[in-house]
């Protein structure tokens, strides 16, 4: 890429030309490019998912047509993405917690998968119990049960320095082969032939739905969750300190902060609230445990997290977004065409905004002379 | 452009911007072949700026360059190396994990593939026996001392065979005597016909061993001239445009209690070896405490034990007669040590977080500063907003980023916060360092004056002159020990040199037995 | 008895070579990128789009060595994509990585819907080293596999020199190390970052492409189950050496093959709980890895993850 060897070269003089252009980097990014960023990285997402489709043999104007009309379109779509957002929402709201003192909280997917685990041992064994403890006793013994699981990920960080993101990740496959183990052998189902299903819980075990829709209540735990950890991180002083460490742990720790205990206490709530996620989900739409809980949620709550800048009320919008977009993945599967083009645009729409943001930081400057 | 005979580099009418500073404006700097030419400035002068121009890491955004009376354009580091340029930084370009003849070799483009690390290590022990540069090729830079890793960049850059060495502050790093060797090494490779270029901002330096000198001030050249043709009293006013006082008001220490006792303090390092070896001291109220050294031997460990962040093996510390050996650094905290660290961004800060932010960092947990779990943000904003009209911080409000704060305004908030406590120990490690004139004496003048309240203060700093300026007494440190402790009527500079070489005092101990 | 005892040991060793090798091969991929500063966190993803791509290759040429060449490239472009994103743009590293590993793995379940099911053309074939394979135990266990295991052992001895003993190597590692001495010397910074994430991409690629081609050999969606993330464990457990690489990926091989094996013994454990046992292993020897280990702190890159800008 360099020059091998010293170059002489003649003053470049263009007569007539009285200005250059130069590109420097900004001090601060101006707050409107805040606003254009997401604006520019989703036209750039589907730009980029159009030629992935053009290239396939699909025609993407057809394509985002149906995906549009069927997501945002009909009463159907509308409430399925709302279905699909709320175990979303939580499970952002959760990693982004964690994600804000720098713990990279890979787990979610297997912290909704224990929370399910959990809910359902609850929901399966306590069978006579009226609505107003089951539900309750559920939501505590998923947040129990993601909490602890994100605290088996997170412990080694904070006593041996040991790789959050490897110890986090692993452990949602060791949930998963946990449920299946469940699903396939002491809670199956003799009734569901050979499928392998938990019996469906009792009616007291079925978080309540809005109207005739398959919306629950999980919609509102997101919203709630989002908003109070908005509040702690803003306003108190734990989150004062959650804050520091994650931007400064040395200075965190010059201040007087306790590190591990944080890293614990966040990976805590960070995973108790993806467990209720788990838990709206066995409890709120399919009323029994299955194999597969959840269709990686919790690592598109990654992305909504960071596209969202951990901003609750980004979050909010996003995991609406992210909802839709899964919606439309199912519904052009119809057309033959593959439901992942709705991972590879969420993937994408992440890139393209560091992108974008990365880019934003430079200007470009015409200099007089 | 006139081309003057004997110039080896000539730089013309170099100007180099960076968003919100001038680092260069139309500077014009030539260098002729078998000299020392001293480059001299005060802090953010511009004199690291032109000479990263001049060893390619920066491109300017006007002006030409001349090597060897051929315009060049150097690009990058590779194009000034080859030009035969070669730079020594302030802090050094060494891989740590690799051997001398490893860091050496790196970046040379032969041989291509293979590597005879065995021939390498024999062509560097003997250049560095040539120019009476003791080194072990084979040892891992880690392990070297601050003056061995410099004769490793200087090697380095005559194995390059570097027709023109730059040398950013070199003798930051060194003690009086290591200087002096040094000054001996430059001679002898004036000698061999080699132009060295010295950044320094100390003007006694500059009488020693230049040739030449050319003055920076503000990004501009204030003066070239023949070292002959030129006083000490004339270089000073020319560095920083106007004269300012050398000496500060202060009053003698009085005889009170210690506030801080450190007895055979015993802890080891990062890497594993023992950073501080049975150091005990002692600080009273209403003194300030120097510790000279050079950078390494033990001062980041000794803040480190204090306030808590770093364990003692032995040993016990007090503050005011309470045990605080091993204690959280919260405990140390509230028992009255402030702490001013050596690394203000990288620890005494959140530099992305707000002005306000930065402020409570120690005091969001006292009773003022909170309503039950939350935080009294309008109590935040108001001590913020006192703190930087008393300290006079430049910013662009309080909720901006502190790491948009210049290096002295965010020292100065720091310094600010710390005494904000009402501390009975303050703790300042090279509080000055990197600072422009006028916020280094600012900060000096708060320290002193924090003193005269009663305060005690254990100042660490690199800069001797500074030392003998604010310190009541010195402990001079040295491989983690302490050498020896002086008042200001026993201390001179040579005497202080020679400890800081890890030279008992002979007369000192003779005096004692 | 003790034939078949030994029999089994020795049909278990020779399993753990063949389930090692993908995650070798993206381990040493990921000790290049790491090597020269940059942590690439997008393997498991990576290595599904080598398989896809690798199947597609071979199903449209009907040749291997085009199957393998594909999966190289494919695995390069995501790696390039990361290396544009994190060198040229500066940005966080993990979170590129992430974002990356999902939006391959959308691309692998995309571009493999139909081929789902379908046997591939042709295979790698174990190929018995004449004399070699009949020495016991090392006979079955190094010198009966395919050429793609072959290809790693003089893969892993290239690098191993490569690494320590050359110029290039050197610089390699002195980018990792410290980025701001190998640009005062010189040395290309992005240049050389650009260089090994694209080859450490084109390896998960290979890595892969063994899976759909060698191991399985058909595409599986999520075939990878998690070994990208393994490789990625391996590489600490390696401290960043190839030959230790090796060692650790047959260890990681041994357990899976054990999981399978033990059943056909005749043992009572559930075959779930058996599957979990490489994802527990990875975590437990991460802990013994970065807890006990100084040389895993003095052996790894001291840059690494953190972008470099001149000052």
């Amino acid at each position: 890429m360099s020059e091998p060897t010293a170059t002489c070269e003649k003053k470049d003089t263009v007569p007539g030309r009285s200005f250059r252009i130069r590109i420097e980097k900004r001090l601060e990014t101006p707050a409107w490019w805040n606003a254009v960023t997401p604006v520019i990285s989703i036209a750039l997402a589907l730009l980029f998912g159009a030629i992935f489709l053009k290239l396939t043999g699909y025609s993407p104007i057809t394509v985002y047509k149906i995906m549009f009309k069927d997501t945002f379109g009909t009463r159907y779509g509308i409430t399925e993405t709302l279905v699909k957002a709320s175990p979303l929402l939580l499970s952002a709201v959760g990693v982004s917690m964690a994600f804000r003192m720098q713990l990279w909280n890979i787990g979610g997917e297997g912290q909704i998968y224990m929370g399910a685990l959990a809910a359902s041992w609850v929901a399966l064994t306590f069978t006579g119990l009226p609505k107003y403890i089951m539900v309750p006793a559920m939501m505590i013994a998923a947040a129990a049960a993601g909490g602890i699981w994100a605290f088996l990920g997170s412990a080694p960080r904070a006593i041996w320095g040991v790789n959050e993101i490897l110890t986090t990740l692993m452990l949602n496959y060791v949930a998963i082969f946990w449920v299946e183990y469940f699903v396939y052998g002491p809670w199956r189902d003799p009734t569901a032939f050979l499928f392998p299903l938990s019996p469906v819980f009792p009616k007291a075990a079925w978080l309540p739905t809005f109207g005739n829709t398959r919306i629950h209540w999980g919609l509102i735990f997101g919203i709630i969750a989002a908003l109070g950890v908005g509040l702690l991180l803003s306003r108190t002083k734990w989150g004062y300190e959650i804050r520091v460490i994650g931007e400064n742990p040395s200075a965190a720790r010059y201040s007087g902060m306790n590190i591990s205990r944080n890293i614990i206490l966040v990976m805590l709530l960070s995973g108790a609230i993806s467990g209720i996620a788990g838990m709206c989900e066995v409890s709120g739409i399919i009323h029994r445990l299955q194999a597969q809980v959840s269709t990686g949620y919790g690592y598109t709550a990654i992305i909504i997290a960071f596209l969202a800048k951990l901003h609750p009320i980004g979050i909010i919008i996003v995991s609406l977004l992210f909802g839709g977009l899964l919606v439309a993945g199912y519904s052009v599967q119809i057309y033959g065409i593959p439901a992942d083009i709705a991972t590879m645009l969420q993937g994408s729409l992440l890139f393209f905004v560091l992108g974008v943001e990365a880019l934003a930081q430079y200007r470009i400057r015409v200099i007089r002379n | 452009m006139p081309q003057e005979d004997g110039n080896i580099v000539e730089m013309h009418g170099i100007t180099k911007r960076f968003p919100g500073v001038l680092a260069n404006e139309n500077v014009t700097f030539c260098v002729r072949s078998g000299e020392i030419h001293a480059l001299l400035g005060e802090n953010g002068a511009g004199k690291s700026t032109l000479m990263n121009i001049l060893s390619g890491l920066y491109k300017p955004d006007e002006g030409e360059i001349f090597v060897k009376g051929k315009r060049i354009q150097i690009g990058s580091p590779r194009h000034a190396i080859e030009a035969g340029i070669g730079m020594v930084h302030q802090h050094f370009r060494l891989v740590e994990n690799f051997s001398v003849a490893e860091n050496i070799t790196l970046g040379m483009s032969t041989p291509r593939f293979l590597l005879d690390m065995a021939a390498i290590e024999d062509e560097v022990l003997a250049l560095s026996k040539e120019y009476g540069l003791q080194l072990d090729p084979k040892a891992q830079i880690w392990q070297l001392s601050v003056g061995e890793q410099q004769r490793v960049e200087i090697v380095k850059m005559l194995y390059r065979r570097a027709d023109v060495l730059i040398l950013d502050e070199p003798t930051a790093v060194l003690t009086p005597q290591e200087t002096r060797e040094l000054f001996a090494t430059l001679e002898r490779m004036k000698e061999t016909g080699r132009s060295i270029i010295f950044i320094t901002h100390k003007l006694e330096e500059v009488m020693q061993v230049a040739d030449r000198v050319t003055v920076l001030r503000a990004g501009r050249v204030a003066a070239t001239a023949d070292k002959t043709d030129v006083t000490s009293r004339q270089l000073a006013s020319l560095m920083v445009g106007k004269e300012y006082s050398p000496t500060l008001p202060g009053k003698t220490a009085l005889e009170t209690a210690p506030v801080l006792t450190l007895s055979d303090v015993t802890a080891y390092g990062d890497r594993g070896t023992v950073a501080l070896d049975g150091v005990s001291l002692e600080v009273k109220a209403g003194e300030i405490l120097g510790i000279a050294g050079v950078a390494g031997n033990g001062q980041r460990e000794l803040t480190e034990v204090i306030t808590g962040l770093r364990k003692t093996t032995s040993g016990t510390i007090s503050l005011l007669g309470q045990d605080i050996t091993n204690r959280t650094p919260l405990e140390v905290i509230n028992s009255g040590v402030s702490f001013v660290p050596e690394d203000r961004y990288g620890t005494g800060m959140a530099p992305n977080l707000s002005l306000v932010d930065n402020v409570i960092l120690k005091s969001y947990r006292t009773r003022i500063m909170c309503k039950g779990p939350f935080i009294n943000y309008d109590a935040a904003r108001r001590q913020t907003q006192g703190l930087v009209e008393q300290f006079q911080v430049k910013c662009a409000g309080i909720y901006s980023r502190a790491r948009l704060l210049s290096g002295g305004n965010a020292q100065k908030l720091l310094l600010g916060r710390e005494i904000s406590s009402d501390p009975k120990l303050l703790i300042a490690a090279y509080p000055t360092r990197g600072l422009d004139i006028g916020a280094a004496e600012a900060i000096r003048s708060i320290l002193i004056n924090q003193r005269n309240q009663g305060i005690a203060i254990l100042l660490i700093s690199e800069d001797l002159e500074e030392l003998m300026r604010l310190s009541d007494r010195i402990a001079i440190m040295y491989e983690g020990k302490i050498m020896g402790t002086l008042d200001r009527d026993e201390w001179d500079i040579e005497r202080i040199g020679l400890l800081m070489a890890g030279v008992r005092d002979v007369q000192h101990e003779e005096a004692l037995t | 008895m003790t034939q078949t005892t030994f029999g089994f040991i020795t049909a278990v060793l020779a399993a753990a070579v063949e389930a090692g090798t993908p995650i070798l091969y993206a381990a040493l991929g990921e000790i290049l990128t790491e090597r020269a500063g940059i942590l690439n966190l997008s393997v498991e993803g990576t290595m599904l789009v080598g398989a896809v791509s690798g199947f597609l290759a071979t199903v449209a040429t009907g040749n291997l060595a085009a199957g393998i060449l594909g999966a190289a490239i494919a695995g390069g472009i995501i790696a390039a994509i990361h290396a544009f994103l994190s060198v040229t743009l500066k940005v966080n590293q993990v979170v590129s990585g992430l974002s990356l590993s999902m939006f391959a793995t959308g691309v692998s379940g995309y571009l493999g819907k139909p081929i789902i099911g379908v046997a591939a053309p042709v295979s790698f074939k174990s190929i018995p080293i004449p004399g070699l394979s009949k020495i016991p135990v090392l006979g079955p266990m190094f010198f009966n596999h395919n050429l793609l295991v072959y290809g790693s052992y003089v893969l892993v001895a290239f690098l191993w020199y490569f690494v320590y003993k050359t110029r290039p190597g050197l610089h390699m590692r002195s980018v990792g190390e410290s980025p701001r001495t190998a640009d005062s010397l010189g040395i290309n910074v992005s240049f050389v970052q650009y260089t090994y994430t694209i080859i450490g991409g084109a390896l998960s690629g290979i890595a892969g492409a063994y899976l759909s081609l060698a191991y399985a050999p058909s595409w599986i969606e999520q075939m990878t189950a998690g070994r990208g993330w393994i490789a990625i464990a391996l590489v600490i457990f390696a401290v960043w050496n190839p030959l230790r690489a090796m060692i650790g990926a047959y260890l990681f091989g041994g357990i899976e093959a054990l999981g399978f094996r033990i059943q056909v013994v005749g043992a009572t454990i559930s075959p779930i709980v058996l599957k979990m046992m490489p994802y527990i292993f990875t975590i437990a020897v991460l802990i013994i890895t970065t807890a006990r280990s100084a040389s895993y702190k003095n052996e790894a890159p001291q840059a690494l993850g953190v972008p470099y800008e001149r000052e």
